[in-house]
């Protein structure tokens, strides 16, 4: 991984994967070290997320490393009519990595194929955010103690969702089994199922979310959007069908955690979130130390 | 009869005869090509009949040799595309073109949110399907297939 970009969650191997979920994992016990001294990192977001942002910052600045950047272009020679290309080799020259989130899908393997300084993904479009599955990768492992052979659950958008898509790949590595639980019109899209197929790995999709919720080891969590919905009143139908609730939890397995990328809107009940087995939450703590794992291998640490 | 079809096809002294290509696609092969921007001699035909593609093109072009690399970029629009090599008016060479396993710079990419379609960047692809030519965009990933495609 030294000096090489992260754009897409396929980039990397398994023994990729692994390692850098072997590294969070030491910096969550050790979190201040300074794997990052005197290196700059920059933080271009065309397109302000918050948490994502402050997510990268505090980890840049835990490992000792500084921090340059924006958290909208609004302010930015970008409203001139910057090319994105001059905007990356411009920022090249102030920093030693660039961590950009961007509207337009395929911006950042672009921007990789430009830059003299590695770039990280944090999101291009509804393309990919490969240190967002990470952080899911590292969760699903911390909270089972494994990542091979669990019994995934993907709940709500899952034809436009680049999460469940990106963490259906990654988790194909490790011999999961899925349960798709969407409507009928966001339902898995067929290029993904193949793909499960080729790999030899079992899938299953149903409607209910209430059912077979106790065979779930991780049940994940996505929003459904009402601009998805070709049929306003489809949406209507199913707004409220795909919540949720804490009486849901009563059977699941003890180990079962509930994860969601989160924003959250009305998918989890709030009555959920004091239930133990709600780990969206940590969930987000845990995107620092994963964070701080790629930026020191990217920068070399072995 | 054989001898004078022969020569109809071979009527330059030398160059490229690309024959069988679908009557439609002749203006994408053009521009594939680049053959508006060529000083040789080239003569057309088109809307023959041919009993494999209802009507076909043909395109002659004299003291012209085409590299695979170079005649594989028409394997999108002309699949079927054959290539008679003449020297001395003479046939010496028959080749097919072959569907690449990338394509760089053809086509453009049927995402409008794509970075190709938003800055100055040469779309590229990885070829999906040879067969019915289904193509995987190398930044936004989305898939062209040969019913949306259009050539730059
Ligand atoms: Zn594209």
């Amino acid at each position: 991984m030294k000096n090489k970009s992260l754009v897409a969650i396929n980039d990397l191997s398994r023994d990729e994967i692994v390692k850098i979920l072997n590294l969070a994992e030491e910096f969550e016990k050790n979190p201040i070290q300074n794997t990052l001294c005197q290196k700059v990192v920059a933080t271009l977001f065309f397109e302000p997320s918050t948490r994502t942002r402050l997510s990268f910052e505090s980890a840049v600045n835990r490992l000792g490393g500084r921090v340059i950047g924006f958290s909208e272009a609004s302010n930015t020679s970008v409203t001139k009519g910057e090319s994105l290309k001059d905007t990356i080799l411009t920022v090249a020259n102030y920093s030693d990595m660039i961590v950009m989130r961007h509207p337009v899908e395929g911006s950042a393997r672009y921007a990789s194929e430009i830059s003299p300084v590695p770039i990280i993904n944090a999101g291009d479009g509804a393309n990919q955010h490969p240190t967002q599955t990470l952080l899911d990768l590292f969760s699903i492992r911390k909270t089972q103690g494994t990542l091979n052979n669990l019994n995934i659950f993907l709940v709500g958008d899952l034809k436009y969702g680049r999460t469940v898509h990106s963490l259906l790949m990654a988790m194909s590595h490790f011999g999961a089994t899925f349960t798709f639980v969407s409507p009928n019109e966001l339902r898995m899209p067929d290029e993904y199922k193949i793909y499960l197929e080729e790999k030899g790995l079992k899938f299953s999709e149903q409607t209910d979310l209430n059912e077979n919720l106790d065979k779930a080891d991780i049940i994940y969590m996505t929003r459904v959007q009402k601009e998805r919905f070709s049929d306003p009143v489809e949406y209507e139908k199913v707004k409220n069908v795909y919540v949720l609730r804490e009486g849901m939890l009563q059977n699941t397995k003890e180990n079962m955690r509930v994860l969601h990328p989160l924003p959250r809107v009305n998918e989890i009940h709030t009555d959920v979130d004091k239930n133990p087995k709600a780990y969206y939450f940590p969930q987000t703590m845990n995107g620092v130390f994963t964070r701080m794992a790629i930026m020191s291998l990217i920068f070399g640490l072995e | 009869m054989i001898q004078k079809k022969q020569l109809r096809v071979s009527a330059i002294e030398n160059g490229t005869v690309i024959d069988h290509i679908p009557a439609k696609s002749l203006f994408n092969v053009i521009t594939i090509l680049g053959l508006h921007k060529f000083d040789n001699l080239i003569t057309f035909g088109t809307n023959m009949e041919s009993q494999r593609f209802g009507k076909k093109a043909i395109i002659k072009i004299a003291d012209k040799y085409f590299a695979n690399d170079e005649i594989n970029r028409i394997a999108i629009a002309a699949p079927h595309a054959k290539l008679n090599i003449i020297r001395d008016y003479t046939v010496i060479e028959k080749r097919v073109v072959e569907v690449p396993d990338h394509i760089e710079g053809i086509v453009k990419c049927v995402n409008p949110k794509c970075i190709t379609n938003v800055e100055a960047v040469v779309p590229k692809f990885k070829v999906l399907d040879k067969i019915s030519v289904s193509l995987k965009c190398q930044y936004c990933e989305k898939i062209t297939d040969q019913e949306h495609m259009v050539y730059l």
